[in-house]
């Protein structure tokens, strides 16, 4: 019972060769989108000129702020029924990563739009706007587990926000969606949606599968530091009260 | 079960608001010394002023609530109040509810209700339009405060949580603001943004309260 | 659990971070029973009485009790504004009790400082009142944490006697003192 070395132990044999696969993927993914994206395909006068070609760093982090909130939401929840640790690890592995994400999501955003639409920042672009809400949901997490007492405690108020933090997130998304539809006519970063010919579609496509799996791989990563972190915690526990 | 140790904690958080000696004036002169910073920091400009008011009022509004919710339930925690409370045999949601929906009483419905007041001073046309915003701040309100409530009760045994207290809430705060302004506003969606105001705030009654227990029974562990 | 227990904690342990603060905690306690738990500054009494109490989370083992209990611990619970009239009145209400408070008060010697609020009463005068709660309501099992502390000889003696009476209606008491019970207690508990 107070030896949890079960499941992290099979998680650290799965990362073991997880960890790397996917920083290979992740880089040939990466590389050629961005090959891709930066030389071969042309340019879009009307999404900026040259520019634009942030886009293919810009989406995939916009997808990865959202997609990694929802994971550690679902990482939360797992940990608060199941009790599992490498859940609970889990979702303090990708707090950093996830606000990181957020973060140059918001920053290629704002390269985007100064040269382009001359302005650092739209505040009628709902995507940027729940962007720049999740990065303070990201924030708080952090914060809020690192000022408890112990690891248990930081589990458990860390799980709570997640949680309360995920059922907020399309109630977010919503009202934040129809405060920008009212200024329709402003601009608008369409990178997304039936407009975009395939010629930027599939490279678009295997940046944001690249992105992904470098996101996934450096989760792991941190978890398998975290893991060893704890460990050596423990041991230390138990050597200074001589068990 | 009976609900008397719920109603007693809703008695007693009212007699807490009152007992600082100011009462609900603290929290009033808050809100309303906040919101008459503005125009020397904006500017006079009538038109300014009429459109930035409600606006200003919601942000003044959440202020006051992060504020006020800072040491319910911390002063608890320290105390060994949030013990005794916690083996009432209530649920912990409840009880949280209850000490929350007191403060909102105590601080957040006045501030509606000296909203008409505060939006004359912003220029506002006096007209039947000030009564139903009074409504939507109270409405609007209640959500801040059950929002607000769950941050204090998770940073109930942080050393000056203040701060952590409004990271918490900022983003759960943010669908209240935006259709509280957007009921206030003229444009298209202020017709169905009251609807939206009201959702949200019941969804804030129903889902806080569960945070707000966990987050207490954690702070007392 | 044996049959007629007021309180029955099996196997219980719990770490504090990283540390294993005790392990292997079992405890039974019977009508009339005292048991008394001892050990040094930090060992894990408070903690133990927290999880008896349900406030605190054990990693092992279950606590299974047969009625209510009161819980009188270092932080009596006192609002600073609150004087002892007041939080009579607000826990016999929560509690669903209609009480005389006047006359518990008199009876904990309480009489004078009634109406003084929690910031001007001395130690043993806010211990009297946080003691007081138990006469509100009946309830078999008492788990005290270090009842003494601040009382005067006045104050042990009557609190002394409450336990005794406590125990010989058929209640039970767990408390963790340190130095000189007072009195006798059944068991002995070492943390």
């Amino acid at each position: 019972m107070f030896s949890w070395f079960a499941n992290p132990h099979r998680f650290l044999k799965l990362s073991d060769w997880l960890v790397p696969a996917c920083y290979v993927l992740a880089a040939v993914g990466i590389l050629w989108g961005l090959w891709q994206g930066l030389w071969i395909v042309p340019k879009d006068d009307y999404q900026g000129g040259d520019i634009m070609r942030v886009m293919f760093i810009h989406v995939p982090a916009a997808w990865l702020a959202m997609a990694s909130y929802l994971g550690m939401a679902v990482m939360s929840f797992v940990w608060f029924i199941w009790r599992h640790e490498v859940a609970d690890i889990a979702a303090k592995a990708i707090a950093p990563l996830g606000a990181t994400w957020t973060a140059l999501c918001l920053a290629t955003g704002a390269i985007w739009g100064k040269p382009t639409w001359g302005t650092w920042w739209q505040w009628d672009d709902a995507r940027m706007m729940s962007v720049l809400f999740m990065f303070f949901l990201f924030l708080g997490y952090m914060a809020l587990r690192a000022a408890m007492d112990t690891r248990q405690k930081a589990a458990r108020a860390g799980a709570i926000l997640a949680m309360v933090g995920a059922l907020n997130v399309p109630l977010i998304k919503f009202s934040v969606d129809l405060f920008t539809s009212l200024h329709q006519d402003a601009s608008v970063i369409t990178a997304e949606g039936p407009k975009m010919a395939a010629v930027y579609l599939w490279p678009l496509l295997i940046s944001s599968f690249g992105h992904t799996l470098l996101f996934a791989a450096l989760v792991m990563t941190f978890m398998r530091a975290e893991i060893w972190t704890r460990r050596a915690a423990q041991l230390r526990a138990r050597l200074m009260t001589g068990d | 079960m009976s609900g008397a140790p719920i109603l007693s904690a809703f008695r007693q958080a009212l007699g807490e608001a009152w007992a600082g000696g100011a009462g609900a004036l603290l929290p009033l002169g808050f809100f309303a010394g906040t919101t008459v910073l503005v125009p020397l920091g904006v500017g006079t400009e009538p038109a300014t002023l009429r459109a930035i008011g409600p606006g200003i009022l919601w942000v003044s509004l959440a202020l006051s609530s992060l504020v006020t919710l800072e040491r319910v339930f911390q002063a608890d925690t320290e105390d060994g109040a949030l013990d005794l409370w916690l083996q009432t045999g209530a649920p912990a949601a409840a009880i949280a509810a209850a000490k929350t929906f007191a403060h909102w009483l105590t601080a957040g419905l006045p501030l509606a209700l000296l909203s008409p007041m505060l939006l004359l001073m912003f220029q506002a046309r006096a007209s039947g339009a000030l009564l139903e915003n009074m409504g939507l701040y109270a409405i609007g309100g209640i959500a801040f405060y059950f929002w607000g409530g769950v941050g204090a009760a998770l940073s109930a045994t942080v050393r000056r949580g203040g701060l952590l207290i409004s990271l918490i809430a900022l983003p759960l705060y943010v669908p209240t603001a935006i259709f509280g302004a957007l009921a206030m506003g003229d444009g298209p969606s202020s017709a169905s943004a009251p609807l939206f105001l009201a959702a949200t705030t019941l969804f804030a009654l129903a889902a806080a309260p569960f945070a707000m227990g966990a987050a207490l029974r954690l702070a007392a562990d | 659990m044996s049959v007629g227990s007021l309180l029955y904690g099996n196997n219980i342990g719990i770490m504090r971070g990283e540390r294993v603060l005790f392990r292997d905690v079992s405890l039974s306690l019977s009508p009339g029973e005292a048991i008394v738990l001892r050990g040094a500054n930090g060992a894990g009494k408070t903690t133990l009485l927290r999880i008896l109490a349900g406030l605190t989370q054990a990693e092992t083992g279950e606590v299974s009790k047969q009625g209510a209990h009161h819980w009188i611990a270092h932080r009596e619970g006192l609002k600073p504004h609150e004087t002892p009239a007041d939080h009579l009145r607000l826990w016999a209400r929560a509690w669903g009790q209609t009480v005389e408070v006047r006359q518990l008060l008199a009876d904990m010697g309480l009489s004078k400082p009634a109406d003084v609020p929690a910031k001007y009463l001395s130690a043993g005068q806010r211990r009297r009142t946080a003691l007081a709660r138990l006469r509100l309501e009946d309830r078999p099992i008492w788990l005290l944490d270090e009842p003494f502390t601040a009382l005067d000889a006045d104050g042990k003696s009557l609190l002394q006697a409450m336990i005794s009476n406590h125990r010989t209606q058929g209640g039970g008491v767990i408390a963790a003192i340190h130095g000189e019970a007072g009195f006798e207690f059944d068991t002995q508990v070492e943390i």
